[in-house]
């Protein structure tokens, strides 16, 4: 390869990441929604850093306090109140967003490895190894999936690392089904005869030569499931299924609101739905836009 | 049609396999099962006679064997904290799910098909705009947390519908009295209006969306443009030309939908205190009930399997491209 052509496919990948990110700039849901996600993301990481009270700090005489509390000076204390053992939610909602984002991509992360791999050993072997793989999936979706969740939870106990096992290995079956149709197809293309006939292991050509083709849909899917799997550990943790009861999360959070909606303590439910919700949205939409940018053709469809 | 029931049965079978393994695999994942049955402060001895009485000294495949025997004979053990049949207490609560279940899917399944309708021929205009971005939100709301929002504001806020409770519709007639539960059915669909429309939210955007396109595919094929240029109304062109097509997609997917959904009844029924299955299945796992909570397991994957299979079977018959 002469430096000519380094040069163009430098500036060819240069040109396609300008053309993402002006796309990106131009549809201003998909664009708010990756602000959001960033600004999520920040105060999860810096969680400890932000938050204006210990979050698991007991107050009995300031319990339920609504939104916008002061104290003496007028200085606001519980921007958005505090809960049945006067603990700030405010503190509490900042760090839920640790759970809800490390289980999301956690989750996703082991799914999609599992997923990915099986569907491209499937789709590339084809005959028993497919057979295999794909009875196993349909196994896997006969099983209405929060309740296979739950029968694990229970068995296992509660802890972050089981969530995120559970719900991961609840997701690879979307992969593996994407990934094996998509090797199917482009099994037959020229360039992966040609790696056969170079000589190249099946090892090398389906994950260095098959797989970077098939990544677009994979992508799109990974997008939608953080959303889905950040809504099945919201329930999970609303139903006490989740990590231990003294780690805050956006679900347990809704789960202890449960006892004041007779009460009308409209706050405590409504902001951990809400931080739920959009940043849900967000994946959704992120994903929304990501099949349309990948994959022009869909959007006519759609 | 036989031809195609017997090609589809080895696979549920195979599938009702997997489930009865799985759930006898998820006793044994978390080590000695013993120490799920008996208290934390058991005696040694205690524990050995538990072992053995629960039949936990076996070999695991004689296990395996003996609990497939039960299972034919819907025998999951005792519940541990109802003292009873873990069966009975399902087969108590299983009629108020259903209600809640098959309510919700109809709303699900007849309200998107207009949604979606709609916002296909008002394509590209601010009211395909709306309505797509409802769908959106519906995708992206806890189920559960759109029930708590709507007790505090439909029913104590503006006191438009019961806050919670059930009025049981098919428990009589499953009894034998029809005349009480078709009295019933008025007070049954007002405490079901609001947990149905948490539960049937996200699907119904689900399948707005799906609607939406599937018409759109389906409005720009030759057969419409043959039927608008015969001079047909838009509205017949719409309801009997394109929409005979454009539902399909639903039905494919409503077997599955079903298991999603009980899914979301579970959770939504915590929060209605709807005397169901997921209600049980929320306390089984407060007092760590294992039988109950395995039994639940198996009885709802043997209820979506089986309508998974009836959807096919539906469907096949719906659409002739499908040859049996």
């Amino acid at each position: 390869m002469n430096t000519l052509e380094i040069k163009n496919e430098k500036s060819n990948n240069f040109k396609y990441i300008k053309n993402f990110f002006l796309s990106l700039f131009k549809n201003k849901w998909a664009f708010g929604s990756l602000i959001w996600l960033l600004i999520i993301v920040n105060v999860a990481i810096f969680a400890s850093k932000i938050v204006p009270h210990d979050p698991n700090r007991n107050n009995i005489i300031e319990r339920v306090a609504p939104p916008l509390t002061t104290d003496k000076d007028g200085n606001i204390k519980y921007l958005i109140g505090s809960d049945a053992l006067g603990r700030d939610a405010f503190s509490r909602l900042i760090y839920g967003a640790q759970v809800s984002l490390t289980v999301g991509f956690a989750a996703v992360f082991i799914g999609g490895l599992i997923g990915i791999s099986l569907g491209v050993y499937a789709g590339f072997y084809g005959r028993w190894i497919d057979d295999i793989v794909m009875r196993l999936a349909d196994i896997q979706l006969a099983f209405p999936f929060i309740l296979l969740a739950i029968l694990f939870l229970v068995v296992l106990g509660e802890g972050l690392v089981n969530l995120i096992l559970v719900l991961g290995i609840g997701q690879w079956v979307t992969y593996a089904r994407i990934a094996r149709a998509q090797t199917i197809a482009q099994k037959q293309k020229e360039y992966v005869e040609a790696a056969k006939a170079l000589g190249v292991s099946d090892f090398s050509i389906m994950f260095q030569s098959i797989l970077p083709n098939i990544f677009a849909p994979l992508i799109v899917i990974a997008s939608f499931n953080v959303a889905s799997v950040i809504l099945a550990e919201a329930a999970l943790s609303f139903l006490g299924l989740g990590v231990p009861p003294q780690v805050p999360t956006w679900g347990s959070m809704l789960a202890e609101s449960r006892d004041h909606i007779f009460a009308r303590r409209w706050w405590l439910p409504f902001f951990p739905g809400m931080a739920i919700l959009l940043t849900v949205l967000a994946f959704n939409i992120i994903g929304d836009w990501l099949r349309d940018y990948l994959d022009p053709r869909l959007k006519e469809v759609e | 049609m036989l031809v195609y029931i017997l090609r589809r049965l080895p696979q549920t079978l195979l599938v009702i396999f997997g489930v009865t393994l799985v759930t006898f695999i998820a006793l044994q994942i978390g080590g000695d099962p013993t120490y799920l049955f008996v208290s934390e402060r058991a005696s040694p001895e205690e524990i050995i006679a538990t072992r053995i009485k629960l039949g936990f000294d076996r070999p695991l495949y004689i296990q395996y064997f003996s609990y497939l025997k039960n299972l034919l004979f819907f025998d999951f053990g005792d519940s541990l904290y109802f003292r009873q049949p873990a069966m009975k207490v399902i087969f108590e609560t299983l009629p108020a799910t259903i209600e809640l279940t098959v309510f919700s899917m109809l709303i699900a399944v007849f309200g998107s098909i207009p949604f979606g309708i709609y916002a296909a021929i008002n394509r590209g205009k601010w009211l395909d705009g709306t309505l797509m971005a409802i769908a959106m939100l519906g995708q992206s709301i806890p189920n559960f947390w759109l029930g708590i929002m709507c007790i505090l504001y439909i029913s104590l806020n503006i006191s438009w519908l019961p806050i919670s409770g059930h009025v049981p519709f098919l428990m009589p007639i499953f009894q034998g009295d029809f005349i009480q539960g078709i009295k019933n059915f008025p007070t049954t669909v007002t405490y079901l209006l609001l947990p149905s429309f948490a539960v049937a939210f996200y699907s119904l955007s689900r399948n707005a969306r799906l609607v939406r396109s599937s018409m759109l595919e389906v409005l720009s094929q030759d057969y419409v443009r043959t039927a608008r240029a015969k001079g047909l109304t838009e509205y017949t062109v719409v309801m009997r030309h394109a929409m005979r097509n454009a539902w399909l997609p639903v039905v494919t997917i409503i077997g599955l939908e079903f298991g999603f959904m009980l899914s979301g009844v579970v959770v939504v029924e915590v929060i209605f205190a709807w005397p169901g299955l997921g209600r049980t299945v929320f306390d089984a796992i407060a007092h760590r009930d294992i039988p109950l909570v395995q039994a639940s397991v198996v009885v709802i994957s043997l209820f979506v399997i089986i309508i998974n299979l009836i959807t096919d079977l539906i469907y096949a018959k719906l659409d002739p491209r499908i040859k049996l």
